[in-house]
């Protein structure tokens, strides 16, 4: 550690010859600043409970509660309701003795209650016997397995009318760990967890320093500003280490997800979203005097990578046009380079491009934020 | 050497917010090594916009600061070596202990004096481990002022650094100012308190709407007065209006005279001389006295004189 010792106050030292300051019993170095800095936002996070919750319970809940409720259920059963009429038991018995029995589950109700029921989605589809001897299906085209559905009933009420297959198939099911929405979704979680804490940890963190007075404070002192905000955003790197080691940790163990990529690519890919985030954070707070302002900041920032940046879907759904904005966020290359790094165990080098676009939109923000910074 | 050092200095200093609001309006001051000097006036008359362009935390619209002869553009982080500052408002981390609010303070500057003695010197020893959130107001003030302290500095910038404070805290802090003050420190503070000021400063500037309107010693300023006593009466019929003001004016010591709703007050040189006269004077004009005081002359008489306010008008 460099330790270049500030000057003693030699030009007047000798003037004030009444004075007998105590003599110093220490000398500080250069760093002493900045890891006194560190040491204390440490100490504030750990002893903050709320923090304690977001960054960490937080995240293990949503993800322990997504994993449960989007788990690979049992060779996929299809609902479906038969509409009553006077084909409906008819109906019934087709599908229960077809050769796809065994993963679809069916009901003959009203034909009210029935619509109702496939319209709240507790029905992936309805069929209908029409007197002439056709079949209606009442599939919902935005909801996948209902699509799925359409498709599959078609084919068991076909075979069972007595369609011959002109081909033999065999199919066989798999949900090896890597390809479930568990394993899409932890590492989405992940990056977001890191967007979520850089920027409340250091936007948040800045905005209500400077309302209590305390910025002012720190730099009527000889601190030097650059280690402060230095600090500020390290903080989050020691914080990002805790975040990373739990999320995966709890994928691994409680849904023996695998991580193809090693742990040292995903700690950088971590680091540099958190200071990539950490920059914006200091950028959505440079100048805002009330914690109110910069909560809203906060929210309308993050609000559009939550939806754009693949979280919780993908972010191929959206139209094509609109994919190089969203390729664009800081989050989505953050995403895209944990799923590619976790999942399919990719190097570094192939993820420079994402790196480049986290390390453009924290550099800059980082810049913008000390032009801009409001000490008092 | 001898001669009297300046240690902070400022000239012809104005500032005014958003080109409208002239809050300090030509002010000029100098403060001598070692000697305690306080900014007295009322709230709003622009004593913390002054201390904090002494301070170098405010850049003024016009005038020069110089701190040992340095301006804050020369050296600021050389000049914030040397200087403790309390604010008048800054709560500190609530989650960090008293020990770790001092370290943390002492690791900015290059030459700290050690923890354990500032704990010691402000009375926090017992506190060191309980957190900034439990310490009652005159704890966090000491804490404020020991934040102040630690880096060893040479001059003390406080900004009413009692207002709030229950009466034994406020002697705490002005026993730790007069400590700082014998050890060759000089303090500046502001206050719109008039004992304190009496008490603690040994040079005053008596500041109103952004400009001193008088400076000197505070024995020296009560002097302005003519006499050190004030005579404080009431009488019936009558006796209160401004006409009748010139009558006590004529009484044998008298110096000057005012009156404050239905109280007339004398500054009086040597009340011996004046009371009697005065009871002759009330029952010769038919008067009936109802109330008579007498008292020392206090800076805020002095205020009073000045300005025809009082320091605190609530």
């Amino acid at each position: 550690m460099a330790t270049t010792e500030t000057n003693a106050p030699t030009l007047h030292a000798d003037k004030n010859h009444h004075q007998q300051p105590i003599p110093p019993v220490r000398r500080n170095g250069r760093w002493s600043g900045y890891r006194h800095l560190l040491w204390a936002r440490i100490l504030e996070l750990k002893r903050e409970p709320e923090v304690v919750f977001w960054v960490f319970v937080f995240p293990l809940l949503l993800a322990a509660g997504l994993g449960i409720a989007f788990r690979n259920k049992p060779a996929d059963i299809t609902s479906v309701v038969v509409i009553d009429g006077a084909g409906a038991q008819k109906t019934l018995a087709m599908l229960q003795h077809s050769a796809a029995r065994s993963t679809v589950l069916a009901t003959i109700l009203d034909r009210d209650v029935a619509l109702k029921a496939f319209h709240f989605g507790k029905f992936d589809l309805a069929v209908e016997a029409n007197s002439d001897g056709s079949y209606t299906y009442y599939y919902d085209p935005a909801r996948p397995e209902s699509v799925l559905s359409r498709a599959e009933i078609d084919s068991a009420l076909q075979s069972a009318a007595g369609r011959k297959d002109a081909l033999t198939t065999s199919a066989r099911a798999s949900s090896e760990p890597g390809s479930r929405y568990i394993d899409f979704l932890i590492p989405g979680l992940l990056g977001m967890n890191l967007m979520n804490s850089g920027m409340w940890g250091v936007g948040f963190a800045l905005v209500e320093m400077r309302q209590r007075k305390l910025l002012k404070r720190f730099v009527a002192t000889p601190m030097r500003r650059s280690d402060f905000l230095l600090a500020l955003t390290s903080s989050r790197l020691v914080l990002m280490v805790v975040e990373v080691g739990l999320l995966l940790g709890f994928g691994v163990l409680v849904f023996h997800m695998r991580v193809q990529g090693s742990i040292l690519s995903v700690i950088l890919l971590g680091s540099v979203g958190a200071v990539a985030f950490g920059g914006v954070g200091l950028l959505t707070a440079c100048r805002a005097q009330k914690i109110e302002t910069v909560s809203g900041l906060i929210n309308v920032v993050m609000m559009p990578m939550w939806i754009f940046s693949g979280v919780f879907f993908s972010y191929q759904r959206f139209p094509a046009i609109t994919l190089p904005f969203i390729k664009a966020l800081p989050l989505t290359a953050l995403n895209d380079a944990l799923r590619a790094t976790i999942l399919e165990g990719a190097s570094l080098g192939s993820q420079s491009g994402r790196l480049l676009v986290l390390a453009v939109w924290g550099g800059v923000s980082f810049i913008l934020a000390l032009r801009w910074f409001r000490w008092t | 050497m001898g001669t009297i050092e300046t240690t902070v200095e400022c000239t012809n200093l104005r500032k005014t917010y958003d080109g409208k609001v002239e809050a300090v309006r030509g002010l000029s001051l100098r403060i001598e090594a070692g000697e305690c000097f306080g900014l007295l006036g009322p709230n709003g008359a622009g004593k913390t916009t002054t201390i904090e362009i002494l301070e170098g935390l405010l850049a003024p619209t016009s005038g020069e600061v110089r701190i040992f002869g340095h301006t804050w553009n020369d050296n600021p982080r050389q000049l914030r070596e040397w200087i403790g500052i309390s604010l008048q408002e800054t709560r500190l981390s609530e989650k960090l202990n008293v020990r770790e609010t001092i370290e943390l303070f002492a690791s900015f500057y290059s030459e700290p004096r050690p923890a354990a003695d500032i704990l010691e010197e402000l009375q926090l020893t017992e506190k060191s481990d309980a957190w900034v959130s439990k310490l009652s107001g005159g704890q966090k003030q000491r804490l404020a002022v020991a934040t102040a302290l630690v880096g060893n500095p040479r001059i003390l910038f406080l900004d009413e650094p009692t207002t709030g404070l229950d009466p034994q805290s406020r002697r705490q802090l002005w026993d730790i100012i007069r400590t700082f003050q014998k050890k060759g420190g000089t303090v500046l503070l502001t206050t719109h308190y008039m004992d304190e000021a009496e008490r603690l400063c040994d040079r005053l500037a008596i500041v109103d709407h952004g400009v001193i309107i008088a400076e000197g010693t505070p024995s020296d300023l009560i002097d302005r007065l003519g006499g050190h006593h004030v005579v404080e009466f009431q009488v019936n019929n009558g006796a209160n209006n401004n006409d009748n003001l010139e009558r006590w004016r004529s009484l044998p010591s008298v110096e000057s005279v005012r009156r404050e709703d239905s109280t007339v007050c004398l500054s009086v040189r040597e009340p011996h001389l004046t009371i009697p006269a005065l009871l002759d004077a009330v029952t010769s004009h038919g008067h009936q006295l109802e109330h008579l005081s007498t008292r020392q002359a206090s800076l805020e008489d002095v205020f009073v004189l000045l300005t025809g306010r009082h320091l605190r008008e609530d």
